[in-house]
């Protein structure tokens, strides 16, 4: 929060350096396991394929309605575990009696593959992006709640103390006490609640889907379209590696506020 | 001493934490009386565990004692007085995410004080305690010493009648404390206040008090009341005199005996507490 507690330019640059290197070094295994180690095109198709595949796939558009699909419905799984969440874990946190209910049961539902109520799900919501919103909500509650009670439970009492004894309002004990002292906490279940989020609904679009980018992969995949199923992987991984760099930065402006 | 002088009547306060029969109960206070003149510091020290500090707490309403009664300028206290009385907590309770400048600013707004005034009343407390020049540093930037001058500059910011500080200097170094003591006598001087001061510290309420409120072992209660009759601003060529070791003596005699009972109750307790661990009781209830 303050002073600069960032590792000298010199370090990051070599960290930065080594990162790419090993991102290259992938790159090239991979072009070898193909081109000289003959690896089976069925099992690894050869990068220049799968770049020519991903070129035609941005090209022609045809990604748009999955990913609009897709990203529906992370969005609306993680608008709804996130509401849900801070909501309940902030007024859970206001009780010790309540917090020492809910707390180790939410803290043991979390523990347990929630992806195990996939078909039911799909029995209750249909093969439709609804019973992919449940899913994603479903597991991104747990971490969201969790860190949200967390962190308004262990807010510095000497802090709402000295507050209430200056005549903080209810209103200004939240906005100026309660919610800084709870922040990195509750941003940390965020994100933890982003990233389950997308990989629960990715993943159950290729468990049982009509639609969606992790459909389109298992169908390329059936298809035997080994390459343009690899040219999809890729996009996904862009996309999510973006998604990842503007929540960071999302974070790093609401840790500054 | 007149009704209109007394600026805070505290009558038969006792004080628990959890109930009676529980492993944690503990009888904080005992029937506590006290009266602080307008104007005086009135020091509270005694074993630790003694409930001064609760004490405190009730006079500030932020603790509703079991029974008794504490009455602020002649008013019932039911709950925090922002207008009356202002704390410095030991832990300077300052907020990490403001500045000092913010954080002085900030009581006066939770206080109610107009926005236009706040500035200038924040520039004026913080120039009292000397630190000005570093109104826009976070408290994780500044010393344990600098910390509580600006926990001072924001209690003294807010311009009520009545002071509560609870161990101030009770986590600074003994060099920062005599000096943070002398500027503080300094200070209030000029400004004339009521201060409730719990220490911990013989040589701190010698030398700062008018008079010292010495608590016997728990449950707390006051067992002696000692005037320290010094003018303020005092100097530190009073540490030195023979009347300040006379006085520090006297304390220290008070106190010896109540520390020991102290520290022997404290270790019963745990042994008490540990058997019914044991023997598989089980506790509820927090003392907090």
């Amino acid at each position: 929060m303050n002073g600069d507690t960032r590792e000298p330019l010199a370090i990051r640059l070599a960290s930065r350096g080594v990162q790419v290197a090993f991102a290259l070094g992938l790159l090239l295994v991979w072009l070898l396991a193909t081109n000289v180690w003959r690896v089976s095109s069925i099992l690894l198709p050869n990068p220049i394929d799968v770049w020519h595949q991903l070129i035609e796939v941005i090209r022609s558009g045809e990604f748009v309605r999955d990913l609009r699909i897709t990203f529906g419905e992370f969005a609306a799984a993680f608008v709804i575990a996130m509401v849900l969440g801070v909501t309940l874990g902030y007024f859970i946190s206001r009780s010790r009696y309540w917090t020492k209910v809910f707390e180790p049961l939410f803290a043991a539902v979390y523990a347990i593959p929630i992806i195990l109520f996939l078909p039911l799900y799909v029995m209750i919501w249909g093969l439709g992006p609804p019973s992919k919103i449940a899913l994603g909500a479903t597991i991104s509650f747990f971490p969201i709640v969790l860190n949200t009670i967390v962190g308004f439970g262990n807010v510095d009492r000497s802090l709402t103390a000295a507050a209430e004894s200056m005549g903080a309002s209810n209103l200004q004990m939240f906005r100026h006490v309660l919610l800084p002292g709870a922040l990195p906490v509750v941003l940390a279940g965020l994100r933890m609640g982003f990233t389950v989020a997308l990989l629960s609904v990715i993943g159950s679009e290729t468990i049982a889907s009509l639609a969606g980018l992790g459909h389109r992969i298992v169908n390329l995949a059936e298809n035997m379209e080994m390459a343009r199923m690899f040219a999809y992987i890729v996009f996904v991984v862009a996309i999510v590696a973006i998604l990842n760099s503007a929540l960071s930065v999302i974070e790093a402006y609401a840790r500054w506020r | 001493m007149t009704a209109a002088e007394v600026a805070i009547r505290v009558r038969d306060v006792s004080h628990q934490f959890g109930e009676a029969g529980q492993a944690r109960h503990v009888q904080a206070l005992l029937n506590t009386s006290l009266d602080v003149a307008r104007g005086e510091l009135h020091c509270l020290i005694g074993p630790s565990g003694c409930g001064k500090s609760t004490l405190l707490s009730v006079i500030g309403g932020l603790t509703v004692p079991t029974t008794g009664t504490v009455t602020v300028d002649g008013k019932a206290v039911r709950g925090p007085l922002p207008r009356d009385l202002a704390f410095v907590f030991q832990e300077n309770a300052l907020f990490p995410w403001n500045t000092v400048f913010e954080n002085v600013v900030l009581g006066m707004k939770f206080q109610g004080v107009p926005k236009a005034e706040r500035q200038e009343r924040a520039r004026r407390a913080l120039e009292a305690v000397g630190l000005e020049a570093f109104a826009e540093h976070f408290p994780g930037q500044l010393s344990g010493g600098m910390r509580q001058r600006a926990a001072l500059a924001r209690a003294l910011s807010l311009e009520t009648g009545i002071l509560l500080m609870d161990e101030p200097f009770g986590a600074l170094d003994e060099q920062t404390r005599m000096v943070l003591g002398e500027d503080l006598s300094v200070l209030l001087s000029r400004s004339r206040k009521t201060i409730v001061f719990v220490t911990h510290s013989l040589g701190e309420a010698v030398f700062l008090a008018d008079r010292v409120a010495v608590f016997s072992a728990r449950p707390g209660t006051i067992k002696e009341i000692i005037t320290i009759d010094e003018p303020h601003p005092r100097k530190p060529s009073f540490m030195t005199a023979p009347k300040f070791h006379a006085l520090r003596d006297r304390l220290y005699g008070l106190l010896h005996d109540e520390i020991r009972k102290s520290i022997t109750e404290t270790a019963q307790a745990r042994r008490r507490y540990d058997d019914k661990a044991k023997s598989g009781t089980k506790n509820t209830g927090d003392a907090a």
